[in-house]
């Protein structure tokens, strides 16, 4: 095995993450600590679990700026209805069904309209954001039945929350589906040439709706854990996310040109960037330092493995 | 090579979570009192000012203050930072709340492992804390704006704007409705507009300017954040608007005694945030010490606030600045 084969994404996250723990365990007396590290898992798992089908997506050579704003849209309507006495299990659907409608409205400016998705979506942004302002202006909406707060609130045993345990789950349903199916490898094809993936008579358009529809289905789950943790609805709700996410998705070694990444890789990033954020805060670290640490640590990932694959090439011209 | 991998991380991290189970914290018998306090967002001069305060009250009263925020004024970003106070078992938390409700369930969390929470400057819903320090009450402040406006409009008639922070805002909507309460008594004024800056100078910039192209014959723009104060002054300086649009508002010495000196801003009001920081402080130690916010609390040298039955009280009424005082406040804050 080469020195490439080492320096692998994978193993690039999983080394930071080992010197993040070890670290913050050293430097705070609070970090070890099951509880403490189960509130820190609430730092990510919203925006990891829209990360997972965003890295889908990404892969296949698309992307989606409007997760954020689908969350926002997500959450008003399911404020609407807890406000006119709509109960748990409805409003659980109504989250999900909005995020699956707006997906579904992005999937088809895409692949009927032949929008540019970047385009499409930074559009669809301001438009979901924008109604979820529309509707309630500077109001809030804090009329949610009492058993609503289990999705954001709730633990399913002992230090491990909902949330964590739904992300878990979805990680490994995501992981087989991208690398043990031939849906992901159609996904990768898609990603890495998508003439040729429609000329071996891959459905092109119906994977990239299905995909955009799915991160939006998330996207509306994410909304109902988020708004179930904060216990009211505000249109500024996840304001700034997507970019959140998108860093997740690209740290994790994902390919900005598509057909390349893990699942994996996401998942890892999600937990190196959420440990971070709560080790610094621990420190009581000030935010404004915090995040050119967070910009550093991006950097350093991408940059690490792009010159480590370099590096050989240019030792053999030498030699030559 | 992969098993490897996977191996040498399993074994430092159980050496290390084994190391340090020996450390675990426990809680010492004679650790000072460790108050949390949290800013809407760093980086901000009036939370400064407060953090000024804070340290003031903590060094009278052998206290420890860990002053933190988010990087950008969201109720996310607070609910992260105050995940990390609860994990370091601090023995009070106060917050100025980007979002009265939105951080209610962590507070609630906080309050259930035995942290005293108050709020200070912009409120959290009452279940969500023990009390609540308002500067000044909402009424006076509303009052003393309209004030300054029916002195800076000449003859104490014409049209005035309100620059506000972002519509979600706690404290910015309840002095906005004061405001418009009290603008009655002053016949001549009539309230043309309202825009949001969302407390960021470029965006509160360009508001103004657009304020004054709709309104081309405005008199007064108030302004009742700081940051949007300071961008509504340069945007009428850099109008040219100088002697004919007058802006006040709420805001900073340090950052608006240029703007007194030449006119833009004859006056304005704030209270003192370095009493707000002492203020708070004070009063999350003695609750953290046991004293009931049911009774009046002491703040040394501010007197004693009184808790009503919602569990808000009020330190002060805002105090007014202008050529003749500035000097001497804009090197405090």
């Amino acid at each position: 095995m080469n020195a490439a084969r080492w320096l692998r994404w994978e193993s690039m996250l999983a080394a930071v993450l080992i010197v993040e723990f070890v670290f913050f365990a050293s430097t705070s007396p609070y970090f070890l600590d099951v509880w403490t590290l189960s509130d820190a898992s609430f730092n990510f798992t919203e925006r990891a679990i829209v990360a997972l089908p965003l890295a889908l997506l990404i892969i296949a050579g698309e992307i989606d700026i409007s997760v954020a704003a689908i969350m926002a849209l997500a959450s008003v309507a399911m404020g609407l209805a807890a406000a006119h006495g709509v109960d748990t299990p409805a409003l659980v659907a109504i989250g999900m069904g909005t995020g699956l409608v707006a997906g579904a409205i992005n999937g088809a400016l895409v692949t009927i309209g032949r929008v540019p998705s970047i385009v499409a979506t930074i559009g669809t942004m301001t438009l979901f954001r924008g109604g979820a302002y529309a509707v309630l202006g500077d109001r809030v909406l804090k009329e949610y039945p009492a058993s609503f707060a289990v999705f954001g609130q709730g633990y399913a045993f002992g230090p491990i929350s909902l949330e964590l345990l739904t992300f878990g789950l979805l990680a490994i349903a995501f992981a087989l589906v991208l690398h043990y199916t031939r849906w992901g490898r159609a996904i990768f094809a898609i990603g890495a040439n998508p003439i040729a993936s429609r000329c071996s008579g891959i459905a092109v358009d119906r994977y990239k709706f299905v995909l955009f529809s799915i991160t939006g289905l998330f996207s509306g789950l994410a909304a109902v854990m988020l708004t179930s943790r904060l216990g009211s609805t505000r249109p500024s709700i996840a304001q700034g996310w997507e970019l959140e996410i998108i860093s997740m998705v690209i740290l994790g070694g994902v390919s900005v040109w598509g057909g390349k990444g893990t699942i994996l890789g996401v998942v890892l990033a999600a937990i190196v960037l959420g440990l971070v954020n709560f080790g610094l805060g621990l420190l009581n670290i000030p935010g404004i330092v915090m995040s050119i640490i967070v910009g550093a640590l991006l950097i350093t990932v991408v940059a690490i493995p792009a010159i480590a694959e370099r590096w050989p090439q240019a030792r053999l011209r030498k030699t030559s | 090579m992969r098993r490897f991998v996977l191996l040498s991380i399993a074994a430092i991290l159980s050496a290390a979570i084994a190391g340090c189970a020996d450390k675990a914290p426990e809680p010492q018998g004679e650790q000072p009192i460790r108050i949390g306090l949290v800013a809407k967002s760093l980086g901000n001069g009036f939370f400064d000012a407060v953090h000024k305060g804070a340290d003031e009250a903590a060094g009278a009263l052998g206290a420890q203050v860990i002053f933190t925020g988010p990087t950008t004024p969201t109720a996310e970003g607070q609910i992260e930072v105050l995940n990390a106070l609860i994990a370091q078992r601090v023995d009070a938390i106060a917050v100025s709340a980007n979002d009265p409700d939105a951080l209610v369930p962590t507070l609630k969390r906080a309050m259930q492992r035995g942290i005293e929470v108050i709020s200070y400057d912009s409120a959290v819903a009452p279940e969500g804390r023990i009390a609540h320090l308002a500067p000044s009450s909402d009424e006076l402040i509303g009052q003393t704006v309209a004030q300054l406006a029916a002195e800076l409009a000449p003859n104490g008639a014409g049209k005035i704007a309100v620059v506000s922070a972002t519509p979600t805002s706690t404290n910015q909507n309840a002095w906005l409705a004061e405001l418009r309460k009290a603008l009655p008594q002053y016949p001549g004024l009539s309230l043309v507009s309202v825009v949001y800056g969302d407390d960021v100078s470029d965006k509160s910039y360009r508001e103004t300017v657009a304020l004054v192209k709709q309104h081309p014959d405005l008199n007064v723009v108030i302004s009742l954040s700081s940051v949007g104060l300071v961008a509504a002054a340069k945007a009428i300086e850099d109008q040219g608007l100088g002697g004919k649009v007058h802006v006040t508002g709420l805001g900073l010495p340090s950052e608006l005694a240029g703007y007194v000196r030449n006119g833009i801003v004859p006056k304005f009001a704030i209270w003192n945030p370095i009493d707000l920081g002492y203020a708070a402080t004070q009063i999350a130690v003695r609750l953290a010490r046991g004293e009931s916010a049911q009774q009046p609390v002491s703040m040394e040298r501010l007197g004693t606030v009184t808790f009503d039955t919602s569990g808000i009280g009020a330190m002060g009424k805002p105090f007014i600045y202008d050529a003749s005082n500035v000097a001497e406040f804009e090197k405090v804050f």
